[in-house]
């Protein structure tokens, strides 16, 4: 029993993955591989080893903690199966009604981002105060210096906790948008049909 | 002058705090960006004051709505500065294409937003923990051990009054008027004119200063009579009488 328990104890990666554990239930954003490796002074190989062992230990499944990649970091959520749980002491404020506007906003600064509240506009045609007011607020985009020239707009990016709220890994994980929406000669054509409908 | 209504209006917006009518000196001068100005929270100010004055100021009104009218313009026109221009020097088909481009861009982003949504549905049952993070650790300033008696010398360094600063070099001396009246006179009772080029010659500047001073001194007393034949030639000295007699030769003759 003894000896077990040393073996256990004398793991170095285990001692290291009880570290980052520690680390990610302290942290209320996610942690980087390089945030991982200053806190617990190793090496990144080893703190990928680590952690490796702890996505095993917290998966789906396995416990009510879940470990995953999100926000270009490693973050602890709450398993799928205590959503419903979770979801009668708490609610995800962040998301919670976003307006057709906002998330139009929200996709523009998402992919285009940084861009400025004309940008925006010039791309939606209205404008995009309040939508962008409304994002900054509920902390999904901010801030990210601005445009040239004197008196440039403000411009914005989205944050993290953006990619944490959809899940992503980072914005890469985004879809490309030539997969998305109808091709511009299409369009064109559509428009010149119209057009000529209405000339006869 | 504006209506009282529409001068009192004092706004808190994002990019401007204060009386409406300074916002539109400001916007006016250029000195702020119409674009980033939110006109429909100054129409909420505006309509919140109107009520709280419970009457119907129809002259604020009608000036109201004519300056907030002129302050979207400018507003839509710094949103998309060179659109008319863009669009307007293009044929129909360039015009066709270029508004396809957009819609196509657009729909694009509405595609995307839709996809945002979908993925929104599908990460409902995602819950994690929100909050600002931890103070990060002070880092504490570690200094070398000290001697006393050294912090003593650097004190008693820095202890000695300074040497007083020396303004010698500084200082104009100005030999006094009356010394250059009592030589000009004295030149005058023994010579009948003289060349003051000649008699200032190298004296310094300050001193040739105090000497043309003299000069006019003794002019202004009506003691001597001056003399130049061109500009920055030789300025001559004479009595006054002779200067008398000059004239009267000349008249004369």
């Amino acid at each position: 029993m003894e000896s077990t328990l040393r073996l256990i104890s004398a793991n170095p990666v285990d001692r290291l993955a009880r570290t980052i554990e520690a680390l990610l239930v302290v942290a209320s954003a996610p942690l980087s591989i390089d945030e991982l490796c200053e806190a617990s002074e190793d090496h990144p190989e080893r703190i990928e080893t680590a952690i490796g062992l702890l996505r095993e230990r917290y998966s789906e499944g396995r416990s009510g903690i879940v470990l995953e990649e999100v926000a270009g970091g490693y973050a602890f959520r709450a398993s799928r199966d205590a959503a419903d749980a979770c979801s009668r002491l708490f609610e995800r404020p962040v998301e919670r009604g976003l307006s057709q506007a906002a998330l139009e906003t929200l996709a523009i600064v998402a992919y285009l981002g940084p861009c400025s509240r004309p940008d925006v506009a010039r791309i939606r045609g209205v404008a995009a105060d309040s939508a962008v007011a409304s994002l900054v607020e509920r902390g999904l985009i901010s801030e990210a210096g601005r445009e040239h020239g004197p008196g440039g707009a403000v411009r914005y990016r989205t944050t993290p906790l953006f990619e944490r709220v959809f899940g992503l890994e980072s914005l890469a994980a985004l879809p490309r948008l030539d997969d998305l929406g109808e091709d511009a000669a299409e369009l064109r054509d559509r428009l010149l049909e119209v057009a000529e409908a209405r000339a006869s | 002058m504006l209506p009282t209504p529409v001068r009192e209006l004092d706004l808190e917006l994002d990019a401007f705090e204060g009386p409406f009518d300074l916002l539109l000196t400001l916007l006016l001068k250029e000195e702020l960006e119409p674009r980033d100005i939110d006109i429909a929270a100054i129409v909420l100010a505006f309509v919140e004051h109107m009520a709280a004055r419970d009457e119907l100021d129809l002259e604020a009104c009608g000036e109201f709505l004519v300056l907030v009218s002129a302050l979207l313009e400018l507003k839509a026109r710094a949103l998309f500065p060179d659109e008319a221009a863009e669009l307007g020097e293009l044929e129909p088909e360039e015009a066709a294409e270029e508004l396809a481009r957009r819609l196509a861009e657009y729909r694009r982003m509405k595609e995307a937003a839709a996809w945002l949504v979908e993925r929104l549905d599908s990460e409902q049952n995602r819950f994690f923990r929100l909050g600002p993070a931890p103070l990060a650790p002070r880092t504490e300033r570690r200094l070398a051990s000290q001697d006393p008696l050294a912090l003593g010398d650097a004190l008693r360094v820095l202890a000695v009054p300074p040497p007083a600063v020396s303004l010698g070099h500084m200082a104009l001396r100005f030999p006094p008027v009356s010394q250059f009246l009592e030589r000009f006179r004295s030149l005058l009772s023994r010579r009948r004119l003289f060349d003051f080029d000649a008699e200032v010659e190298g004296l310094s500047r300050v001193e040739q200063a105090v000497a043309l001073l003299a000069l006019l001194e003794l002019r202004k007393s009506g003691e001597i009579a001056l003399s130049q034949s061109q500009p920055f030639a030789p300025i001559r000295v004479s009595r006054a009488d002779s200067e008398r007699i000059a004239e009267w030769k000349a008249r004369s003759a």
